[in-house]
């Protein structure tokens, strides 16, 4: 378990490796890989910023990956994200779900991944060919996404 | 009540600033009141609380709806919608 919020880019093979080392009860690894896509909402990005609130982004993250602990059976997880100056292309985000069967894999990671996007403090700010910044603005379909989870109690 | 107030993102520009320490006066108790005494603060204060209904909020690093109590509160947080993921 564990979270963890850098400049550096991440590299999804060792973060993997690492993660199931020495380990034979994990029996389905799911890796989600968020990265920056050069267009949004019909705009050209030529770079973004991403802002966050040190000290809450971190016990948020963490918040989440332990409720994510509490509803799948998972052997071990892992949140990256991603901070500063991104280009398209870039990775942003990473999560790794491990179990010992892969539904509970799978489910944990589209959690994590919805609720990260609804509650860590993290704030994009893209830059257009232009040189002209915006600040993305959140998607109602995010907090849809998010919302899926606690119908089902 | 002495208090430390922290702005994120748009909130942070349009205040000119990213954190102060304010005093509070007494009847200021509630998020929503705190919203309210900050726009009377000054026009980049007003222009950063405008709309106030899409700002989130956190007290001591986690988030609170508009009702939630300052009692207590050490570090005040406002902020727009999270784009993180």
């Amino acid at each position: 378990m564990g979270v963890r919020v850098q400049r550096e880019d991440f590299d999804i093979g060792a973060e993997v490796r690492r993660l199931a080392a020495g380990r034979t009860d994990i029996g389905a690894i799911v890796t989600f890989t968020g990265t920056m896509r050069g267009d949004n909402d019909g705009h050209r990005i030529s770079d973004m910023t991403l802002e966050h609130y040190p000290g809450m982004t971190e016990s948020e993250l963490a918040r989440v990956e332990a409720e994510a602990g509490k509803r799948w059976p998972l052997q071990a997880s892992l949140i990256v994200h991603r901070i500063g100056a991104l280009r398209p292309g870039d990775n942003i985000v990473l999560v790794v779900t491990a179990s010992a069967h892969r539904e509970a894999a799978f489910a944990a990671a589209e959690f994590l991944m919805d609720y990260l996007k609804t509650s860590a403090p993290f704030w994009k700010k893209e830059r257009g060919p232009d040189g002209a910044e915006r600040w993305v603005e959140a998607r109602q379909s995010d907090d849809r996404a998010a919302e899926r989870w606690t119908k089902r109690e | 009540m002495s208090v430390k107030i922290r702005y994120f993102a748009w909130v942070r520009e349009k205040t000119g600033k990213a954190e102060e320490v304010l005093d509070l006066p007494g009847n200021v108790r509630t998020v929503a009141e705190l919203v309210t005494w900050l726009k009377g603060l000054g026009p980049e204060y007003a222009e950063a609380f405008a709309r106030a209904d899409v700002i989130r909020v956190a007290i001591d690093q986690a988030h609170v709806k508009p009702t939630a109590s300052l009692a207590g509160a050490r570090e005040i947080a406002f902020f727009p919608p999270v784009t993180g993921g």
